[in-house]
C-alpha cells in the first residue's frame, strides 16, 4: 500500500463520488500548476534561447 | 455516510518506503509531462493569443491615428512625421526606440490567419516572453525600410511561436512589417541554417560586416530544429515596397487586416 492507496481510503462515500473527487482535485492540482507552478519553474530552469548571439 | 469506518479493510499493510519512492518518481515524471504540455501547447496557445490580439490593437491605432491626421491635412502629418520624403525614401522613423518598446508590427500570410505579432526593441526574452509583443528587434541593426537589415527574433514553438511556420516560406511571400508612420512590404527571399553563435546573419550585408549595403531587407532569425534549440533558422527578405499608414494596409492584407480584432 502507497500514498495514493491511502488517498482513495481517505476519500469518503462510493465508489463513484470517489472518482469525482478524485477528477475534481486533479483538476484543482492542474490548474494551480498551470497558472502559478508551471510559469514560476519555466521561468528559472527553461530559457528557450531563439536568437543569434555570441 | 461514512462506510469506510463501518467496514475496515480487512488486510492493512504499512506503507512501503519502496512503493512510496515509486509514487514519488511516477509523480515526478507526470509533473514533467505536464510541463511540457503546458509550455507547447497550452501556454503556447494562449500566449500567442494574447500577443495576437496585442499586435491587432497596435495596428489598429496606428490606423485610427493616421486617419484623424489625414483629416487635419496630409501635408502637415507629412511635414511633422516626415512620412513621405521629398525623393520618395521610405520613412524610417526618427528616433530608435527604446529597449522594450514596441514599434511595429508583423504580418506574414503564410503563418496563418492569427500570426500578426507586435516587434519590440531588443531581443531578450524579457522582450519575447511578453503576452503583449513577442517579436524582438536586434539592438544595433537598422529599422523598417532602412538600407541595410531590419533583423528580428521570436520564438518558434513556445510563448506564441511567432515564428512557428519560417519554415514553410516560399519565394515572394510576402512579410508585411506596419509601424506607426508606414507599411512596409518584403518579400520572402532564403532560408539559411546555422549555429546559435552566427551573428553574421544580422550584418547590414549578411555574414559580410565589410561591405556597405545597398539594398533593403529583412532578417527573421527563430530556433532550429522545431523543439530543438540547437541551430537557428534564418529568413531572409527584400523590401519590395511601402506605403505611409494614412493609405491603409497593402492590398493583399487588407482584407486580413480589417478582420483584426473583430
Amino acid at each position: 500500500m502507497s500514498v495514493y492507496a491511502a488517498l482513495w481510503r481517505i476519500l469518503p462515500g462510493p465508489v463513484w463520488f470517489r472518482v469525482i473527487l478524485v477528477l475534481a482535485i486533479l483538476t484543482g492540482v492542474i490548474f494551480v500548476l498551470f497558472t502559478w507552478v508551471f510559469p514560476w519553474v519555466d521561468g528559472i530552469v527553461n530559457p528557450i534561447d531563439v536568437t543569434v548571439e555570441q | 455516510m461514512p462506510t469506510d469506518a463501518a467496514t475496515p479493510a480487512p488486510r492493512r499493510r504499512r506503507v512501503g518506503v519502496v512503493g512510496v519512492l515509486g509514487e514519488l518518481l511516477l509523480t515526478a515524471g507526470a509533473l514533467v509531462l505536464l510541463l511540457l504540455g503546458w509550455q507547447l501547447w497550452w501556454n503556447d496557445a494562449i500566449t500567442g493569443a494574447q500577443q495576437s490580439a496585442a499586435a491587432s490593437d497596435l495596428s489598429s491605432d496606428w490606423l485610427e491615428q493616421a486617419r484623424i491626421d489625414g483629416d487635419r491635412g496630409r501635408a502637415a502629418t507629412d511635414a511633422a512625421t516626415g512620412a513621405v520624403d521629398a525623393d520618395g525614401e521610405p520613412s524610417i522613423g526618427t528616433a530608435a526606440p527604446s529597449y522594450g518598446e514596441a514599434f511595429a508590427v508583423m504580418y506574414v500570410p503564410r503563418f496563418g490567419g492569427e500570426s500578426q505579432r507586435t516587434i519590440a526593441e531588443g531581443t531578450g526574452l524579457d522582450v519575447l516572453n511578453r503576452v503583449d509583443l513577442g517579436v524582438g528587434h536586434y539592438e544595433g541593426t537598422q529599422m523598417p525600410g532602412a538600407v541595410g537589415n531590419f533583423a528580428i527574433a521570436a520564438h518558434r514553438s513556445a510563448y506564441g511561436g511567432g515564428m512557428h511556420e519560417i519554415e514553410q516560406l516560399r519565394l515572394g511571400d510576402g512579410i508585411f512589417i506596419q509601424t506607426a508612420d508606414a507599411w512596409y512590404t518584403y518579400r520572402f527571399r532564403d532560408l539559411e541554417y546555422v549555429p546559435p553563435d552566427t551573428v553574421g546573419v544580422l550584418a547590414p550585408v549578411p555574414h559580410h560586416p565589410e561591405l556597405t549595403p545597398t539594398d533593403r531587407i529583412i532578417t527573421l532569425t527563430s530556433c532550429n530544429p522545431l523543439y530543438s534549440t540547437a541551430e537557428r533558422i534564418i529568413a531572409y527578405g527584400v523590401l519590395e515596397s511601402w506605403s505611409p499608414t494614412s493609405e491603409g494596409p497593402p492590398e493583399e492584407i487588407a482584407a486580413a487586416v480589417s478582420e483584426w480584432g473583430r
